[in-house]
C-alpha cells in the first residue's frame, strides 16, 4: 500500500477534486459534502476520463401516484460526468448510473493532520 | 512505455487541451502500436459556423452572399442559416463543446487544421474525412437557392481554406442535392480539386434518390470514381419523429431512419444495376440497421420481385457490396451478435472506421481494434486499408502520437 499526496485539507472547497497520477494510477478525488471520495479517472465505457467532468445532481421524472407524469427535476443524489461521452457515477458509490453493477475502482482517502492522501 | 509518475493537477473549466482532453485516447494509440498503421477517419467535423465570416465571402450568389455576410453582424447563429432543436452536449455534460473555444492554436495555421489536426494526433488518426456539421441540416432549408449558394460557397472555402493547406485533411464535398442540376455542376467543378474524395449527401431532405434528375450526377460519379456517401442526421420536425420528445429518441432513430429511405430506394429500383462501378458509402446510422433492413428487404423481395424488376440478385447482395462507416458502433453484451452484423455487412473490405469527433457520441479506434473476433489484417483494413483503398490514400502512417 501506498499513500499519494492530494492537498491540503484547507485548499480543497466544496465540490473540489485533485486529479492524481499515482504510479500507475490516476485517481479523482472529489471533496462534497463535508466527504472525500477517490475514485479510478478511466471510464469503464471508453477509458476517458471519468473523473474530469461536471459534478451534477442525477434528473429524475416525477411521476405521480396515479402514474401520470410530470416533468422533471433534479433530485438529491449526486453525480460526477466522464465529460467524453457522458456516463454518468454516483459520487458516494462510483456506480455507474445506466448500469449499477458497473463500478469505478474505489480507493481510501486518509487526513493526516492537515494533509489529505490516497492510497493504492 | 507510460513511465510511472506522479502528479496533482487541479481541474479548469476556463482552459482547454485538446491533446489533454484526449490523453487516455493517447495512451491507448501508444499501447496498441497505431504508429505501425495508417488510420483513416471517413466523418470527422468541423464547426464551420465559427468560420462563417470568411466562408460566406466566397458565395458567388451576390444578393445571397450580402445577406449571408450581414447576418453574421448580429450575435448568435446566421440568420440565413436553418438548424434544429438538439441538446447534443447532453445539458453541457459533454464539456468539450463549450471549452474548444479555449483552446490555443498557431497563429500561422488556420485553426480548423490546427485544431483537427490535434485531435488526430491524440486518437492515432493519419487522415481525417473533414465534415461540416450546422450544415448537416441544410438539406431541410426551406430556400433551395440557399442551399445551392451555401453548398457552392462552402465546398470553395474549404478547398481553398483547408484542404489545400493541409494534405492529412480530405473531404466528400456537399452536394446540393435538392437542385439536381446545382449538384451536377457541384461535381463537375470540384472532382478534381485537392484532397476531394468524394461526394456527400446529407440524409435528412425530402427528395427521392431515384429521381432521374440524378442520373447524370451517378454517371459522372462512377466514371470519376468517385463516391458518393449518405451522412445521417435527423429531423425532429418530420411528422413521424416529432412525436418522440428526448434528443436520445429523435436520435435514435432519425440517424438510422432517412438512410434507411434512401438505401431502399436505391436498391428497390436497380441503382446498383444501373451504375455497378458506382462505389456507394452509407455514414454516421452505425450498424445495426443495415443487418435489419437486408433481412427485410430479402424476406419480401423473394414475394414481389415484379415491384423490383430490376433486380438480379437479393437486396442484400447489393447492400453487402457498399461501405459502412462504423460510428456510433453499437456495441451489444454478446460480441457474437456483432460478430453476425460484420458478417453481413461483409466488414473486412467494407466496414471502414470513423470518429465523428469532436460530436458527444465520438468513437475511438479501439472500438474496432479491441474486438475479440477480429483478426489483426481485418482490425487494419477497417482501420484505414478500406478508406485508403476507397480513397486512393498512401498507405504510409504519416501521424505523430503525442
Amino acid at each position: 500500500m501506498a499513500e499519494w499526496f492530494v492537498a491540503k485539507a484547507a485548499d480543497m472547497q466544496d465540490g473540489d477534486r485533485r486529479i492524481v497520477t499515482a504510479g500507475p494510477h490516476e485517481i479523482g478525488v472529489f471533496f462534497k459534502d463535508g466527504a472525500f471520495h477517490a475514485y479510478s479517472n478511466y471510464c469503464l465505457h471508453a477509458g476517458g476520463p471519468a473523473c474530469e467532468g461536471l459534478l451534477i445532481n442525477r434528473v429524475v421524472d416525477l411521476i405521480a401516484a396515479d402514474r401520470t407524469y410530470h416533468g422533471q427535476s433534479f433530485g438529491d443524489e449526486m453525480h460526477f460526468v466522464c465529460p467524453w461521452h457522458g456516463y454518468e457515477y454516483e459520487l458516494k458509490t462510483g456506480e455507474c448510473v445506466g448500469n449499477r453493477s458497473l463500478k469505478l475502482r474505489k480507493y481510501d482517502v486518509v487526513r493526516r493532520g492537515e494533509d489529505i492522501f490516497v492510497v493504492t | 512505455m507510460d513511465m510511472p509518475r506522479s502528479e496533482v493537477r487541479d481541474l479548469r473549466f476556463d482552459q482547454f487541451s485538446v491533446t489533454k482532453h484526449l490523453e487516455h485516447a493517447s495512451a491507448q494509440a501508444r499501447q496498441r502500436n497505431y504508429q505501425d498503421f495508417l488510420i483513416v477517419d471517413v466523418d470527422s467535423h468541423h464547426y464551420e459556423n465559427e468560420s462563417y465570416r470568411e466562408l460566406f465571402e466566397y458565395i458567388d450568389h451576390p444578393v445571397i452572399r450580402r445577406a449571408a455576410i450581414e447576418s453574421t453582424k448580429r450575435p448568435g447563429r446566421s440568420s440565413m442559416m436553418n438548424s434544429q432543436v438538439g441538446y447534443q452536449d447532453t445539458g453541457g455534460r459533454i464539456t468539450r463543446h463549450e471549452l474548444r473555444k479555449y483552446q490555443k492554436v498557431p497563429s500561422d495555421t488556420h485553426r480548423d487544421i490546427a485544431m483537427t489536426k490535434l485531435w488526430m494526433d491524440a486518437m492515432g488518426v493519419d487522415y481525417a474525412c473533414l465534415f461540416p456539421t450546422p450544415m448537416l441540416f441544410l438539406g431541410l432549408h426551406p430556400q433551395v437557392e440557399v442551399e445551392v449558394a451555401m453548398a457552392q460557397g462552402y465546398n470553395r472555402w474549404l478547398c481553398d481554406r483547408i484542404l489545400s493547406a493541409e494534405p492529412r485533411l480530405i473531404s466528400m464535398l456537399y452536394l446540393p442535392f435538392n437542385d439536381p442540376d446545382a449538384a451536377y455542376r457541384t461535381v463537375n467543378e470540384f472532382g478534381d480539386r485537392k484532397g476531394v474524395v468524394g461526394f456527400m449527401v446529407t440524409s435528412p431532405r425530402y427528395r427521392p434518390v431515384h429521381d432521374n434528375a440524378y442520373v447524370k450526377t451517378y454517371a459522372l460519379l462512377e466514371e470519376m470514381g468517385k463516391p458518393i456517401s449518405f451522412h445521417a442526421a435527423y429531423n425532429w420536425n418530420d411528422q413521424a419523429l416529432a412525436m418522440t420528445n428526448r434528443f436520445i429518441s429523435v436520435h435514435a432513430l432519425g440517424f438510422m431512419w432517412f438512410n434507411m429511405v434512401h438505401m431502399t430506394n436505391w436498391v428497390i429500383n436497380g441503382l446498383p444495376e444501373r451504375f455497378p462501378k458506382l462505389k456507394v458509402m452509407w455514414i454516421e446510422s452505425g450498424l445495426t440497421w443495415a443487418y435489419s433492413l437486408m433481412q427485410r428487404l430479402d424476406h419480401s423481395y423473394m414475394m414481389r420481385t415484379s415491384d423490383c424488376p430490376s433486380l438480379k440478385r437479393r437486396p442484400s447482395e447489393y447492400m453487402r457490396e457498399m461501405f459502412y462507416s462504423t460510428q456510433p458502433m453499437e456495441i451489444p453484451d454478446d460480441p457474437s451478435i456483432l460478430e453476425a452484423t460484420f458478417k453481413m455487412i461483409n466488414a473486412e473490405t467494407q466496414l471502414v472506421w470513423s470518429s465523428d469527433y469532436p460530436h458527444w457520441d465520438f468513437d475511438l479506434p479501439s472500438v474496432i481494434y479491441d474486438l475479440p473476433f477480429l483478426k489483426e489484417q481485418a482490425k487494419r483494413n477497417i482501420l484505414g486499408g478500406n478508406a485508403a483503398r476507397l480513397f486512393g490514400l498512401d498507405p504510409k502512417p504519416v501521424k505523430t502520437i503525442p
